[in-house]
C-alpha cells in the first residue's frame, strides 16, 4: 500500500489539473456484463466547496467501459447509503444488483481528502473489499482509478488497467503548416499533456516496460529518426538516423534492447539495438518489406510484417534469428501485429473487403476474428491487461481513437474536440 | 484516374507549400508530463514555411520569355515532378517515362544537381507498412533514372509514407493522387 500511495504521489505530481479534452462515448454495450452500483461518495466537508471529481462517476466510467460490468445510472438508485449501517442489501437485491460499491471522502487538511469505500457482495450480504485512503485534489481522479482496479481485480480475477496511461499523436494545423504532436493521457482520456511538438510527421510511439520512457518515430528536419524521450522531464536522445527509413521502435520486454525497422542497407529489415551499447543485430533479412517488429512476453520472439510472400503477412522469428514462419493466412492484407500480455493472442490489422479493421489472432488455432467493423481502422494495440485494444479509426470525417474488448462486445470511442487522433499505444502498469 | 494537367499542376504548387514545410529544420518542441506544459496545450512550432525543397522556384518573368531553369519552365517536361502509382503498386506507369527521361538527360548534363526522390503512399493500412511501400516507390524512380545513366550520388530517396497526403480527403481521388513519387530539386 505504501508503495501506491507513493507511486500516486509522484505520478500525481506531475499531472495538471484536469481538462477533458478526449471525450468518451460508449459506442456498444455488453450483454451478461455484471450488474453493480457505484453509490455517488458522500462528502463531509463543506458543501460549497465540493471535491474536484466526482470518484463513483470515474469508477462506474472505468468499470463500465470494460465491458465486464453494466452500472446501474443513478436515476435508478433508491437510496445513496454511504456507510455499511445504511446499507439494506434488500434494496439493491430488488434492483438485480450483484454488487454494490459505497464510499465517503472527507476533508483532510488544506486540498487533503479521506477516501472511504466498500464494495459488497449484494446476495451474500458480505463485505468484499474496504479501503481508507488519504489524497489530495491533485490525486483524486487517479486514486478513483485505482478503486476501480481494486474492484474490477477483485470481480473478475483479471487485473484492472485504469490507472494506466495512453500515448497518442494529433494532427492539428493546415495541410501547409501542419502542426504534429505526440501526447500522453490517462486510459480514460483524461489530463491530456503535449510532450511533443513538430511540423513534421511523428508516429509509433512505443511504452518502455516501465511506463517512463517512450520511443517514437520524428521527421524532424525533414528524415526520419528514432527517439527515445524521457515521458516525466522531456529529456530525450537520438537512437538512429540511418539513410532511408529509421522505424517501428518496440522495446523487449525487459526494457534492454529495441527492436526496430532500418532500410539503411537497402530495403526494410528488422535489426534490434542493445540501447546500453547502441550495438545493431540484424534479425531479419529478407528483399522484401519486412517491419513493425513486436516482442513475444518472454522476450524470444518477434512477430514482423512481411510481403516476402506477396502480400504483408505475419511472421514470427526467434530472437536470436532463423527461420520465419508464418502465422497469418486469412484475408490479402495483415499487419502490425503485437502479443496481448500473456502471449496467447495477436492483434493486427486485416483487410476485409476493401476494409481495415482490428483483429486477434490465436496462432495455436489460426483462428481469426476481427472484432471492429470501421472502414480504415488501424494501431491496435492491448491494454495491459489483456481486455481491452485500443485502435485508431475514423469518424465523421476525423481521425478518432477507439477501444474495443477483446472479445468485441464493448466498443467505446474517445474524441478530441480538434485535431486528427491516431498512433495510439496503451501504457503497461507502473509499478 | 490519370488526373488532368491542371491537377497536377495545382497539387505541384500544393507540394511546394507543403515541401516548404518539410525542409525546416527548426527544433521540435519537447515537454515533460510535468506541469511544465501549458495549460492550454498551445506548444507552437515556429517557422513551419522555411525556404528549400522545392520552394526557390519562382514566378515566371514578365514578357512570357522564360529565362528560369527549365525545372521551373510550365512548358518544359521538367516542370512535371509527380509520378502517381496504382493502388499497392510501385511500378512507373507508361506515361511517366518520357518525362523521368528528361529529368534523368537534364542530371546527366548537370552532375552538381542533386535531388531528393519522395516517396508517398494512400492511407489504408498500416503506417510503418506505408513507410516502407513509399520507399518502394522512391527506389522505383531512382532505379529508373540510374539506368538511365543518372550518378546514384546525385539521387537520395525519402519515404513519408502515409504521413503527407497531398488531399487530405478520405477517398479514391484523394487516395490516388496521394499514392506518389516526387523529385524535389535541391
Amino acid at each position: 500500500m505504501k508503495s501506491i500511495a507513493a507511486f500516486l504521489l509522484f505520478w500525481l505530481c506531475y499531472l495538471p489539473l484536469a481538462r477533458a479534452e478526449l471525450v468518451i462515448e460508449i459506442t456498444e454495450g455488453a450483454e451478461g456484463a455484471l450488474p453493480i452500483a457505484v453509490v455517488p461518495f458522500r462528502w463531509s466537508g463543506d458543501p460549497n466547496h465540493p471535491p474536484p471529481q466526482d470518484v463513483a462517476a470515474v469508477i462506474a466510467a472505468d468499470l463500465h467501459r470494460s465491458g465486464y460490468f453494466d452500472t446501474l445510472p443513478r436515476s435508478k438508485m433508491k437510496k445513496k447509503p454511504a456507510t455499511t449501517a445504511e446499507v439494506d442489501f434488500a434494496d439493491w437485491r430488488a434492483l438485480r444488483q450483484d454488487n454494490l460499491v459505497i464510499g465517503r471522502i472527507e476533508p483532510n487538511g488544506p486540498g487533503g481528502y479521506r477516501v472511504t469505500f466498500k464494495l459488497f457482495d449484494v446476495y451474500q450480504a458480505r463485505q468484499l473489499l474496504g479501503y481508507v485512503f488519504t489524497t489530495t485534489d491533485r490525486d483524486l481522479r487517479a486514486l478513483a482509478h485505482h478503486i476501480a482496479d481494486l474492484i474490477f481485480e477483485t470481480l473478475t480475477g483479471k487485473r484492472g488497467a485504469f490507472a494506466t496511461r495512453i500515448a497518442y499523436v494529433v494532427s492539428e494545423g493546415s495541410p501547409e503548416h501542419p502542426r504534429i504532436s505526440l501526447r500522453i493521457a490517462d486510459s480514460d482520456g483524461y489530463n491530456d499533456q503535449v510532450i511533443l511538438t513538430s511540423s513534421e510527421p511523428i508516429l509509433s510511439p512505443a511504452w518502455s516496460p516501465d511506463g517512463r520512457r517512450l520511443a517514437y518515430v520524428s521527421f524532424e528536419g525533414g528524415r526520419p529518426s528514432i527517439w527515445i524521450q524521457e515521458v516525466f522531464t522531456g529529456k530525450r536522445r537520438r537512437v538512429t538516423h540511418f539513410k532511408g527509413i529509421n522505424g517501428a521502435p518496440a522495446w523487449s520486454p525487459d526494457g534492454r534492447f529495441l527492436a526496430m525497422t532500418l532500410s539503411k542497407d537497402g530495403n526494410p529489415d528488422i535489426y534490434v539495438m542493445d540501447l546500453a551499447h547502441n550495438r545493431l543485430r540484424r534479425v531479419v533479412k529478407n528483399p522484401a518489406i519486412d517491419t513493425e517488429p513486436a516482442w513475444s512476453p518472454d522476450g524470444r520472439s518477434l512477430v514482423f510484417t512481411s510481403d516476402r510472400g506477396g502480400s504483408p503477412q505475419i511472421y514470427k522469428i526467434p530472437v536470436t534469428g532463423g527461420r520465419a514462419e508464418r502465422l497469418t493466412w486469412e484475408n490479402g492484407y495483415n499487419a502490425r501485429a503485437s502479443w496481448s500480455p500473456d502471449g496467447r493472442l495477436l492483434t493486427l490489422i486485416t483487410r476485409v473487403g476493401g476494409n481495415y479493421r482490428i483483429a486477434t489472432l490465436d496462432p495455436a488455432s489460426g483462428d481469426l476474428n476481427v472484432l471492429t467493423d470501421g472502414r480504415l481502422d488501424e494501431s491496435p494495440s492491448f491494454a495491459p491487461n489483456g481486455a481491452m485494444i485500443i485502435y485508431a479509426t475514423r469518424y465523421r470525417g476525423k481521425g478518432v481513437l477507439a477501444a474495443v474488448s477483446t472479445d468485441g462486445r464493448v466498443k467505446q470511442r474517445l474524441a478530441l474536440k480538434q485535431g486528427d487522433v491516431r498512433d495510439p499505444v496503451w501504457s503497461p502498469y507502473y509499478e | 484516374m490519370q488526373p488532368n494537367r491542371r491537377l497536377l499542376i495545382l497539387s505541384f504548387l500544393f507540394t511546394l507549400l507543403t515541401l516548404g514545410g518539410c525542409s525546416t529544420t527548426s527544433e521540435p518542441e519537447t515537454s515533460g508530463g510535468a506541469g511544465t506544459t501549458p495549460g492550454t496545450g498551445g506548444t507552437v512550432e515556429t517557422g513551419g514555411t522555411a525556404t528549400g525543397g522545392g520552394a526557390e522556384t519562382s514566378a515566371a518573368q514578365a514578357g512570357g520569355q522564360w529565362s528560369g531553369s527549365p525545372l521551373d519552365d510550365p512548358s518544359s517536361p521538367l516542370y512535371e515532378k509527380m509520378f502517381f502509382f496504382d493502388f499497392d503498386s510501385s511500378e512507373i506507369r507508361p506515361e511517366y517515362i518520357p518525362t523521368l527521361r528528361a529529368h534523368a538527360e537534364y542530371l546527366i548534363a548537370h552532375p552538381d544537381q542533386r535531388v531528393v526522390i519522395e516517396g508517398h503512399c494512400d492511407e489504408r493500412g498500416s503506417r510503418e507498412y506505408n513507410m516502407a511501400l513509399g520507399e518502394r516507390r522512391a527506389n522505383a524512380v531512382r532505379r529508373f533514372l540510374e539506368a538511365e545513366g543518372v550518378d546514384p550520388a546525385q539521387l537520395e530517396t525519402v519515404s513519408y509514407g502515409e504521413e503527407k497526403p497531398l488531399d487530405p480527403r478520405h477517398n479514391e481521388e484523394a487516395w490516388a493522387v496521394n499514392r506518389r513519387a516526387v523529385l524535389v530539386y535541391q
